[in-house]
C-alpha cells in the first residue's frame, strides 16, 4: 500500500472524531489489556520467559547467517524450496512467478503482515488473479478496500453494523445483523474458495532451522485450510523469524498468545514441513518459502537491531495511549502503534514518516509489556535524534530546541526563567486551576491544568532543607 | 543454471553478505559452526504439580472442547455413535486409516480418504496430548489426513491416556522419535475453531470444526 504516514496529524484528528472508530477502539483496548493481564498473572514464569526470549533472539541475530543457511538446507531436504528477496519488488516478482507458472486463477491467503508490507495483493490482482483473504478480519477489510488497522486484529476498527453492510453489499441480502450469522456467512462463502484455490499464501510466525518447518498460529483454522487445500503453498516471512530448534520455538509459543490476544494458546499451532509426501492423501504439491529482507539486514547493523526481536504480537499497540486514541489507520502504513512507529521510518525512510516517532509520550508501557523486551521508547527517541541530525526536523522545532539548549546549559538563566514562569502561571490561575494560557490555546481549549504553587521546585526544596 | 535460479543465488549471496556486514564479521569458521550445531536449548518450562490427565482435560474443556473417557479402544465406535446421535449427524464419517480396524457400526458409510467439502464428521487418531496447555497433537499422513482436522463441522479425536505428555518439549520428542521423521503437517489443536474479529466477541466455528470432542482411551 501507498505510504501516507506523513498525514499522521490530519488522520489523527479525523480518527478522534470518528464515533464508530472510538467505540471499536474502546472495546478492543479493554479486551486485550485485561485478558493479557489475567494470563500473565496465571504464569509465574512469565518474566523469566521474557528475559530468555530476549536472549534467544539476540543469539539468533548474532548468528543469523548460520541459522538461515541451516534452515534453507532443512527446507530443501524436506522437498521445499527457499527463495530470497532483497526487497518488496523482488518478493512480489518471485511470488508472481510461481503463481503464473502454475496458472493460478484463485489465490487464498492466510493473514500475513509481510504480504501487506510487500504490497502483494495488488500485484496479483493486476495479473488477473482472484485474491481472497481468509482470516475473517482480513476478509472484512478486503471487502472495505482498507488496510489492516492492527497487526493481529485487522478489522478491530469496524463495528458489527459496518460488517453487516459490507457483507450485504458483497454477498447480497438478506442483511445479517447477528455475529453468529455474519461468521457463518463468511464461513460459507470462503469454504468454496479454499477448495478452488490454486495457490495458498500464509505468513510464518517462526521458521525452524532444525526441521525446515514454518509455524503459524491461528484461532480460525483459515491458515490451515488455505495451505492444505491449495495445490501450492507459499510462505512469506522476514529473515529474522528463524529460530534454531523446535524447543526454541516453544519459548515464543508460550509468550505469543498470552501477549497478543490474552489467550493461554491460540486454537491452532501448525508446523508445516515440505510438500505432500508420496503416500499423503492431502496437502500441497509444492512448498515455497520467500525470505524477505526489505531493510532488515541493514537494521541489524546498529542501534535498531533490538527491533528485529519483534514477534508481531501487538501488545505494544494494545497498551499504547496514542494508538488507543487514534487507531491504526492514522499511522498511514502497514505497521501501526509503537512497533510501527519504529519500523515504518526504518523501512520506508525517515522523511516518509516524520510524525510517527514523535507521536509518543515516552510513557514506556509498550516496553513493559513487550514479550522480547524491545526498548521501544529508546528507539523512538533515537529516531528523533536521527531526524534532527538529518535535518528532517521542522525549522520552528529546531529553533525552539536551540533556544532550549541555550537556556538549559546556563543554570543561572534557567533558574531565573523558571522562577518567572512559576510566578506567571500562578498569577494566571483562578481557584486553583489554569483554564486559559496565552499561545497554548490548543492545549487549554480541551482541558485545564492544576495551578502551580508560585515557587519553583528548587525554591521549595531549599526551603525544606533550611527548616531542618 | 536458469535465469531465475541465478537471480535467487544472487539475492541469497547479497542478503547473507549484508547480514555479515551488519554483524561486522565474515562467515563463521568450522569451530564456531560446530559449536552452534551442538547447542542444546534449555528454556524454562512452566511448573505445575497436577496429574497430567486431569490437567489435559481441565485445560481442553476450558476452551469449549469436550472430553470423555472410555476403558478401551474397542469402546471407541460406540462412543462415536453416541456423539453422532447427540448431534444428529448422518451415519457417515471420514475416519483416519489408523482406526480402520475398529468395529464400526453396521450401516455406517466410512471412508479413509481426504475430507471433501460436504464432510460432516471426522474421527482422527492423536499422536499425543500436551498437558501443559491441554492440547492435542496430530501428525499428518495416510493414517490421518490433515483435511479431517479442519473441514468437517464435527471432529472426534481418539487419544490414549498413556500418550499425554507434560510439556511441548516432550511432544517434540515424540515427533523426533517417529521412524518416518517430521510429518508434513503437525497440528496442535486446542479446541474448536474460533474468531473474535467482529467486535471482539468470541464466536466458535469460524472456518474449522464447530465442535472438537476427545475420546480418551485407557
Amino acid at each position: 500500500m501507498e505510504i501516507r504516514s506523513n498525514e499522521f496529524k490530519e488522520r489523527s484528528v479525523f480518527a478522534i472524531h470518528d464515533a464508530n472508530l472510538q467505540t471499536a477502539l474502546g472495546r478492543a483496548h479493554y479486551g486485550f489489556v485485561g485478558k493479557r493481564a489475567l494470563q500473565v498473572a496465571e504464569l509465574p514464569e512469565f518474566e523469566q520467559l521474557r528475559e530468555e526470549a530476549k536472549n534467544l533472539k539476540n543469539h539468533v541475530l548474532d548468528n543469523l547467517d548460520h541459522y538461515l543457511a541451516r534452515y534453507e538446507q532443512a527446507v530443501t531436504a524436506a522437498g521445499g524450496r527457499v527463495h530470497w528477496a532483497r526487497d518488496a519488488a523482488e518478493a512480489r516478482e518471485i511470488i508472481l512467478g510461481i503463481c503464473k507458472r502454475v496458472g493460478a486463477r484463485t489465490v487464498t491467503k492466510g493473514k500475513s503482515m509481510v504480504s501487506e508490507e510487500i504490497d502483494l495483493n495488488d500485484a496479483l490482482i493486476e495479473h488477473g488473479m482472484e485474491v481472497v483473504e481468509t482470516d475473517l478480519g482480513e476478509y472484512i477489510i478486503q471487502l472495505a478496500h482498507e488496510p489492516p488497522s492492527h497487526i493481529i486484529a485487522p478489522a478491530v476498527h469496524k463495528t458489527k453494523d459496518q460488517v453487516s453492510d459490507l457483507f450485504e453489499a458483497a454477498h447480497g441480502g438478506p442483511r445479517k445483523t447477528q455475529i453468529p450469522e455474519l461468521v457463518d456467512e463468511a464461513r460459507r462463502v470462503l469454504r468454496d474458495k479454499y477448495f478452488r484455490a490454486d495457490v495458498g499464501i500464509t505468513g510464518g510466525n517462526f521458521l525452524v532451522a532444525e526441521t525446515g518447518s514454518s509455524i503459524i498460529v491461528t484461532n480460525e483454522g483459515n491458515g490451515d485450510l488455505t495451505q492444505t487445500l491449495a495445490k501450492v503453498h507459499i510462505i512469506t516471512s522476514g529473515i529474522e523469524r528463524v529460530v534454531p530448534t523446535l524447543d526454541d520455538a516453544t519459548l515464543f509459543l508460550r509468550l505469543l498468545a498470552r501477549s497478543a490476544t490474552g489467550q493461554e494458546t491460540e486454537t491452532y499451532t501448525t508446523i508445516s514441513t515440505g510438500p505432500r509426501r508420496a503416500d499423503d492423501l492431502d496437502g500441497p504439491e509444492e512448498y515455497h518459502v520467500v525470505l524477505v529482507d526489505n531493510g532488515r539486514s541493514k537494521m541489524l547493523a546498529g542501534r535498531f537491531r533490538d527491533m528485529l526481536r519483534c514477534i508481531r504480537c501487538g501488545a505494544c499497540m494494545n497498551h499504547c495511549p496514542v494508538y488507543g486514541a487514534v487507531g491504526g489507520h492514522a499511522y498511514g502504513w502497514v505497521y501501526p502503534g509503537p512497533m510501527g512507529s519504529v519500523l515504518t521510518p526504518l523501512i520506508k525512510g525517515l522523511d516518509a514518516a516524520y510524525d510517527l516517532p514523535n507521536a509518543c509520550t515516552l510513557n514506556g508501557r509498550c516496553q513493559s509489556v513487550c514479550p522480547v523486551k524491545i526498548p521501544l521508547p529508546e528507539l523512538l527517541r533515537e529516531l528523533r535524534h536521527l531526524q534532527h541530525q538529518q535535518n528532517i526536523t521542522p525549522v520552528m522545532q529546531k529553533r525552539a530546541l536551540g533556544v532550549w539548549r541555550f537556556v538549559a546549559t546556563r543554570p543561572k538563566l534557567y533558574h531565573a526563567l523558571e522562577q518567572l514562569a512559576a510566578r506567571a502561571l500562578s498569577a494566571l490561575s483562578r481557584r486553583g486551576r489554569i483554564r486559559r494560557l496565552p499561545l497554548a490555546g490548543g492545549w487549554t481549549d480541551s482541558r485545564d491544568l492544576p495551578a502551580p504553587p508560585g515557587r519553583t521546585f528548587l525554591e521549595l526544596w531549599q526551603g525544606k532543607r533550611g527548616q531542618k | 543454471m536458469s535465469a531465475r535460479e541465478n537471480a535467487n543465488e544472487n539475492a541469497r549471496a547479497a542478503i547473507l553478505q549484508s547480514v555479515r556486514d551488519a554483524l561486522r564479521r565474515g562467515p563463521l569458521d568450522a569451530t564456531q559452526v560446530a559449536a552452534l550445531d551442538a547447542r542444546v536449548p534449555r528454556h524454562t518450562r512452566p511448573a505445575h504439580d497436577e496429574d497430567l490427565v486431569a490437567r489435559f482435560m481441565r485445560k481442553f474443556e476450558s476452551r469449549a472442547g469436550t472430553v470423555e473417557h472410555v476403558a478401551s479402544r474397542d469402546a471407541v465406535p460406540a462412543a462415536v455413535e453416541a456423539y453422532r446421535l447427540a448431534h444428529r449427524l448422518p451415519q457417515r464419517a471420514a475416519v483416519g486409516a489408523a482406526l480402520k480396524d475398529l468395529a464400526w457400526p453396521e450401516g455406517w458409510l466410512i471412508h479413509h480418504e481426504a475430507a471433501g467439502i460436504t464432510e460432516a464428521l471426522a474421527v482422527s487418531p492423536a499422536l499425543c496430548g500436551i498437558a501443559e496447555i491441554g492440547s492435542l497433537m496430530l501428525a499428518s499422513g495416510p493414517d490421518s489426513p490433515t483435511t479431517h482436522n479442519f473441514v468437517p463441522d464435527d471432529h472426534v479425536v481418539v487419544l490414549e491416556t498413556a500418550r499425554i505428555v507434560d510439556h511441548f518439549e516432550d511432544a517434540w520428542t515424540e515427533l523426533r522419535a517417529r521412524p518416518q521423521g517430521m510429518p508434513r503437517a503437525t497440528n496442535i489443536i486446542s479446541g474448536p475453531s474460533r474468531t473474535a474479529d467482529v467486535e471482539q466477541t468470541i464466536q466458535l466455528g469460524a472456518h474449522g470444526p464447530r465442535r472438537v470432542h476427545v475420546i480418551l482411551v485407557g
